[in-house]
């Protein structure tokens, strides 16, 4: 710590007067420093006089009382990835502490940038076994960017400034500071100084011209060139960087789960998504292109089932931020370890205009297999109860695409990212490599507080929605304008349908007996309503997405549907299934 | 062997060297990293390198080289890491450190002079004479450290210690030089472009 001290106070002048402050105060004067405006959390004994400094600060940062700590996080990330700002959580020590834990594995694993604030025991009681003290340095470790734990207060300063720095810098992801009780109490000479530089942290490598020249050579000979676009155009801002790359050299672009919302759904170039339930030909296709181009991903297991089947025959470009993830699943032919919209703006002018339409054709020969197999019978089923994909395709026809859609985990988010077709950009939020159950309506909550203007629908299972479902009290008193639409199969669906592929049909603790979910959105005064029948699904939708304020819509839906196509997990991409 | 990603299968013993700021808990976020792969640390140590606030860890571990490198990346991650990087045992200088506790009394009856030709023998040397003990001291490779454990048997070796292995790269690269190398570098990429 001494050493990084030294290196950035040394880099930088003095912008502020000094003034004696508490480190309670002292911390929100530096979330006010770095821009913030929201905070979600949760209070208790170690970080009330945290909570007491806001006390006189509500007029510069809104304090959103979560109904459980896991909901705050979530809510930070909903909010993060619509703003593209750091989402910033308040938590007490012990047990709130903990409960972040899954936020912020969930953060880190989709990079997401997040602040941390936990209270902690004074000083003198740490390693004590304290009332509610816990080692959440050592909890988090594991699963944060950086942590730090502050036990002197002319410290805290400089470590939020870093703690921001980190968190939205590079590739994003959480940080959690924690601050003792007499840290928060302490008065000092406060001075306040944004970082700008860690000495061991090179947070966006430059673009290498001989990786660029070398890349567009591959492109501009490819017969059949392919680009992955994950999630990593969204955190760059390269939307119009990569339309522009494939637009001039003709390449197909498949979206990633967590990419979907980078490149409009409706462009000719679109061919889908990717993955264990993705398009059919944007998986097949991989093992017969001769250039695959990844951008802003990290060949998650669930885009490339069995590695050693994956795209053999094809050169393999990566832009990629983080070097760790480079040649870490799949083995690259030329690496571009930068930003995203860096190394594509580098790229573009050197790109022969070029076109593909056979090869982009053959994707399309491929939708038509897949619509005659699965998606018109999914679309247009001719009898029985609702299903998943004709839900979310009204509704992603009743939004014109424009909405921020927020998913949960399971069938429900497959069908969403299957069917809705993502018009806007940064419209897309769901749990992707954690899969955390339980993400969906705080996430939304986070996101409608984000970007109030837009429409923000959740849709959640019955399953993950029971996980959080207490956040419908923070959506009432907060008012927060989120539609909230409960796909109900009366089944743990996912787990489900792998019981019946995988596990002969052995329906082990997957089946639920459902509360009235309309009764209680109705206890927590939220409007609500129920449908089941596919005549009053459009009206119902409608009364949903013109009502001023949340509104909790369930839909039942069939029993057991299953979501297909399907690559069984471990199986090679080629092997997908339709049926 | 030759795994199909070009990489060779084969376990070996390699040494990681890691250069970071001296942060407390930085030890622990360091092995996790080793832990959560259930990788076995072969011997690690921690000290002060020739630059001030600057921390030295060696580390040895038995895996692939696939493994290894992969490692050495998720190392690099941390954000008070400055540099980790990965050599073979060839590739260094290394030597360990052991301690051997034995009774006086067979050194009292060495008529012979057993025990002090052992020691000689071993470029070993008695590092303390106690009433009831002697410590002996003696610097080198597991193999030779543990050949001597293995001959003071015979005399009862009450307490036996080795330290881990401490190496130093054969580059001739100067840890100052790539300090400073590295500040131009994250100097260089701060912003995004």
């Amino acid at each position: 710590m001494e050493a990084l001290t030294k290196q950035t106070l040394s880099d930088q002048s003095e912008k502020q007067v000094s003034q004696i402050v508490s480190g309670a105060e002292a911390l929100l004067l530096g979330l006010l420093e770095e821009g913030v405006d929201t905070i979600f959390g949760y209070p208790g004994g170690a970080i009330m006089p945290i909570y007491d400094a806001l006390y006189g600060y509500q007029d510069r940062l809104r304090h959103i009382l979560v109904r459980h700590e896991q909901g705050a996080t979530h809510a930070a990330q909903g909010y993060a990835r619509v703003t593209g700002k750091t989402g910033v959580v308040f938590a007490t020590s012990g047990p709130g502490a903990t409960n972040l834990i899954t936020g912020i594995a969930d953060a880190q694993i989709d990079s997401t940038p997040m602040v941390c604030i936990t209270g902690q025991v004074a000083t003198p009681l740490l390693g004590t076994d304290a009332f509610q003290e816990t080692d959440v340095l050592g909890i988090s470790m594991p699963v944060t960017k950086w942590n730090y734990q502050v036990t002197d207060v002319t410290e805290l300063p400089e470590v939020i400034a870093k703690a921001f720095f980190i968190a939205r810098t590079g590739r994003p992801g959480p940080v959690l500071i924690d601050i003792t009780k007499d840290v928060q109490f302490a008065k000092f000479e406060y001075t306040y100084k944004k970082c700008e530089k860690i000495r061991s942290y090179a947070p966006y490598p430059k673009v290498n011209n001989d990786d660029i020249e070398a890349a567009a050579k591959l492109i501009n000979a490819a017969k059949k060139p392919y680009i992955l676009a994950g999630h990593g155009i969204l955190i760059s801002g390269a939307q119009k960087e990569l339309l522009a790359v494939a637009e001039k050299a003709g390449v197909p672009v498949a979206s990633t789960l967590l990419g979907l919302s980078a490149f409009p759904c409706n462009h000719p170039l679109y061919v889908g998504y990717l993955g264990m339930h993705g398009n059919y030909g944007p998986n097949v296709k991989t093992n017969e292109c001769d250039l695959l181009i990844a951008i802003g991903m990290r060949f998650d297991d669930r885009v490339t089932g069995d590695l050693k089947t994956y795209a053999r025959q094809a050169k393999v470009i990566h832009i990629e931020i983080d070097p760790s993830e480079i040649d870490k699943n799949v083995k690259t032919t030329v690496a571009i370890n930068a930003d995203a919209k860096a190394a594509l703006k580098a790229l573009l002018p050197k790109l022969k205009e070029n076109k593909h339409d056979k090869w982009v054709n053959e994707f399309r020969e491929c939708d038509k297999i897949e619509y005659e197999k699965v998606v018109n019978k999914a679309l247009h089923p001719a009898e029985g109860g609702l299903l998943m994909a004709e839900v979310v395709n009204v509704i992603s026809e009743m939004t014109k695409g424009e909405a921020i859609v927020v998913t949960d985990v399971g069938q429900h988010q497959m069908a969403t990212s299957r069917y809705y077709k993502y018009n806007t950009t940064d419209s897309n939020v769901t749990s992707g490599g954690l899969g955390t159950m339980g993400f969906a309506l705080p996430a939304a909550m986070g996101a409608k507080i984000g970007r109030p203007d837009k429409q923000v629908v959740a849709i959640i299972g019955d399953g993950g929605f029971q996980m959080t479902l207490q956040e419908l009290g923070t959506i009432f008193q907060f008012n927060i304008g989120a539609k909230i639409v409960i796909l109900n199969n009366s089944f743990l669906g996912m787990v489900r349908q792998w019981q019946q592929l995988f596990f002969d049909k052995r329906y082990s603790a997957t089946e639920m007996t459902n509360p009235d979910f309309v009764a209680i959105a109705r206890g927590f005064y939220i409007n609500a309503a129920k449908v089941s029948l596919r005549e009053e699904l459009k009206q119902s939708i409608q009364t949903m997405l013109d009502h001023n304020g949340p509104y909790l819509l369930e839909v039942v839906v069939e029993k057991e549907e299953n979501v297909f196509p399907m690559v069984p997990a471990g199986d090679s991409v080629g092997n997908i299934r339709l049926e | 062997m030759e795994h199909p990603n070009g990489y060779s299968t084969e376990v070996k013993l390699f040494v990681i060297s890691v250069l970071t700021e001296n942060k407390s808990g930085l030890l622990n976020a360091i092995t996790i990293i080793f832990t959560r792969r259930k990788i076995n640390i072969e011997s690690i140590n921690v000290s002060e390198s020739e630059v001030a606030g600057v921390s030295r860890y060696t580390i040895v571990v038995k895996i692939t080289r696939e493994r290894a490198e992969k490692l050495v990346k998720q190392v690099r991650k941390l954000i008070e890491v400055l540099g980790a990087f990965l050599y073979e045992e060839e590739e260094t200088h290394f030597q360990e450190l052991a301690l051997y506790k034995v009774p006086l009394e067979p050194f009292l009856n060495d008529s012979n002079n057993r025990i002090e030709k052992l020691i000689r023998d071993n470029f070993a040397r008695i590092l303390v004479i106690e009433r009831e003990y002697i410590i002996i001291e003696k610097t080198g490779r597991k193999s030779e450290t543990q050949k001597l454990f293995e001959e003071l048997k015979a005399y009862g070796v009450s307490e036996f210690v080795r330290s881990g292995r401490i190496s130093i790269s054969k580059s001739k690269r100067r840890t100052e030089t790539f300090l400073k190398e590295l500040e131009e570098l994250s100097a260089n990429s701060l912003v995004k472009e």
